[in-house]
């Protein structure tokens, strides 16, 4: 990856929605240029897909829950860390799924319409395959920071408008 | 224009000098909605929550006294050793160095040791507005020196030789410039030189923006020949840490000069705020990478905004520094002062009149990038609408 394209990936990744003639401009590059560098990284899965971060308690009452659950897995032979992580992150309501270091193995998040739900999935789903040993829950209870973007900040400009 | 006030109490020097022109725009700004301002001189990031974080543990452990009048020197010998590991000058922290508040006082004192009364300090033009009048307060005379977009506003060493007296005290040099972005190179610098060197003149040199230069390495004055001991070298950390609240700046010079400095310092300020200096120092110790990346969202948003003023046909130079361009606009037929007001007043956009900078400012007009990519976009669609309605009409 050259230094160009590591400027593309920070704009993009700060603001998925920025017009290919703003970031042609911003780096001092054509839009052709831009448009390429693009289509590059999407083919080569660096760039996976765009989405936006949404306050879902904003506006909406069907207010969706997060559960972080921290997992520990016997691997066996033949069947490492990966597959039964892959086992895990299938489930659609599995948000996202990592290897840690530590205490524990695969940290899960999933998400829910409330907690009965996903306390269901955790006893059902999660602890019933074979490798889980145990699982912890913890319920997200606020959100103040995600992906780099605070909740709710006020983010008005406080500077006077003219000065010298 | 603001009425001047004559009153028998006020002094002769601070009659003689006019309010800010940039006044006169902040009023009218201030008072309409939706404007989307270009007119602002300082970041638009807060600043790094590191630096605030240390300003609070200061406080929390009870630093909140005075500090030595030339400001801690743990935050003094960082200073030297960053301005050592950046710009390459060295200066001791014991006696020439004065931490003060922001660039604005370090000027002031600098001007008020070295001037006598009815001495010249030369001002180049465009300048930051607050040299001429603070040379005037200082009981000095200023002699402004043009310089020209043909020359991408750099400084001729000729129009300096123009402009020297037998009268002739100091030159107050800024580059990166306020308002016009411009950077003098090392070869620039190394014929200023000359001519300082051959009129015995003392230079202040304004650094305040020297982290923030996008195409080149950065010279400082004093680091050019035997300058060091004929400068004083003004800087601070309002710009490049986005510290400009906090109203800390430094000054660093040949000892005697410093400790006279450090004389007026010591009588009128006593000291920099002492919960700003500890701010400073982790600004120094961890800020660099915070000051990169800064810098590195400056550089592209001076390639949004030339390329946008471009396209309008507002030709500029590409400016090297700081956060402004400086467009003409001559060819709308406007003065600065008209362009500005009915661009504000048509489209709501805020920009600073070139005229206000000095003479050669004249068909110009500043613009700061130092604002959102989203609102400079909306500003040069709102300005790219305003010329080609003029040009309709
Ligand atoms: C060229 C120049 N010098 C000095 C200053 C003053 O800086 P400070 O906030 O350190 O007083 C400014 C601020 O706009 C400036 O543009």
């Amino acid at each position: 990856m050259d230094s160009k394209e590591r400027e593309l990936l920070q704009l993009i990744e700060k603001n998925g929605r920025l017009e290919n003639s703003t970031i042609a401009r911003l780096m001092g590059i054509s839009e052709d240029e831009t448009e390429q560098m693009i289509e590059k990284l999407e083919k080569e899965k660096v760039i996976l897909g765009y989405s936006a971060i949404i306050n879902w308690t904003k506006g909406t009452d069907e207010g969706a829950v997060t559960a972080m659950i921290d997992v520990k897995v016997t691997p066996k032979r033949g069947v490492g860390f990966d597959k039964v992580a892959e086992r895990i992150y299938r489930f659609p309501e599995v948000k996202a799924v990592y290897l840690m270091s530590g205490v524990y193995d695969l940290s899960v998040s999933i998400e829910g319409k409330n907690m009965a739900e996903v306390g269901r999935f955790v006893s059902e789903k999660l602890s019933t395959i074979d490798s889980v040993i145990s699982t912890t829950t913890h319920f997200i209870l606020k959100k103040y920071k995600h992906d780099g973007l605070v909740f709710s900040e006020n983010e008005e400009d406080k500077r006077i408008v003219v000065s010298p | 224009m603001i009425t001047e006030q004559r009153s028998k109490y006020l002094s002769d020097s601070v009659q003689s000098i006019q309010p800010s022109g940039i006044r006169r725009f902040f009023d009218l700004a201030s008072s309409m909605e939706n404007v989307i301002s270009l007119g602002v001189g300082e970041p638009d990031f807060v600043t790094p929550w590191n630096v605030i974080e240390a300003s609070y543990h200061s406080l929390e452990q009870g630093y909140t006294a005075y500090t030595a009048n030339a400001g801690l020197l743990e935050l003094r010998k960082e200073i030297s050793r960053y301005m050592r590991r950046r710009f390459g000058v060295t200066y001791s922290a014991e006696n020439e160095m004065v931490v003060t508040v922001g660039a604005s006082q370090a000027i002031d004192i600098a001007l008020r040791a070295v001037v006598n009364p009815g001495e010249e300090v030369i001002v180049v033009e465009p300048s930051f507005v607050s040299y001429a009048p603070t040379v005037t307060l200082a009981g000095g005379v200023p002699v402004q020196v043009q310089t020209y977009s043909e020359n991408d506003f750099k400084l001729q060493p000729e129009h300096i030789e123009e402009a020297v007296t037998e009268k002739t005290k100091a030159i107050l040099l800024c580059s990166p410039n306020n308002p016009t972005g411009t950077v003098l190179s090392k070869t620039d610098l190394q014929k200023i030189a000359e001519v300082v060197e051959k009129h015995d003149l003392l230079v202040i040199s304004d650094e305040i923006y020297a982290e923030l230069t996008y195409d080149e390495p950065y010279t400082s004055f004093p680091s050019v020949g035997k300058m060091k001991e004929r400068t004083i070298l003004i800087s601070g950390f309002s710009k490049a840490f986005a510290m400009t609240g906090w109203r800390l700046g430094f000054a660093c010079g040949p000892k005697d000069v410093l400790q006279a400095m450090l004389k007026i310092h010591q009588y009128t300020m006593m000291c920099a705020p002492t919960m700003a200096q500890h701010a400073a120092l982790d600004a120094l110790v961890n800020g660099q990478k915070d000051v990169i990346r800064m810098k590195e969202s400056y550089r592209q948003r001076r390639s949004l905004v030339t390329h946008a003023l471009e396209e309008m046909g507002l030709s500029c130079h590409t400016p090297g520094g700081a956060f402004y361009v400086f467009p003409s606009i001559k060819n709308t037929g406007l003065s600065s002062e008209e362009f500005a007001e009915q661009l504000l007043m048509k489209e709501q956009v805020a920009v600073v009149p070139g005229s206000v900078f000095g003479e050669s400012g004249e068909g110009h007009i500043r613009c700061s990038y130092a604002t959102s990519i989203a609102k400079l976009e909306e500003a040069m669609k709102r300005i790219k609408r305003f010329i080609e309605n003029r040009e309709t009409a």
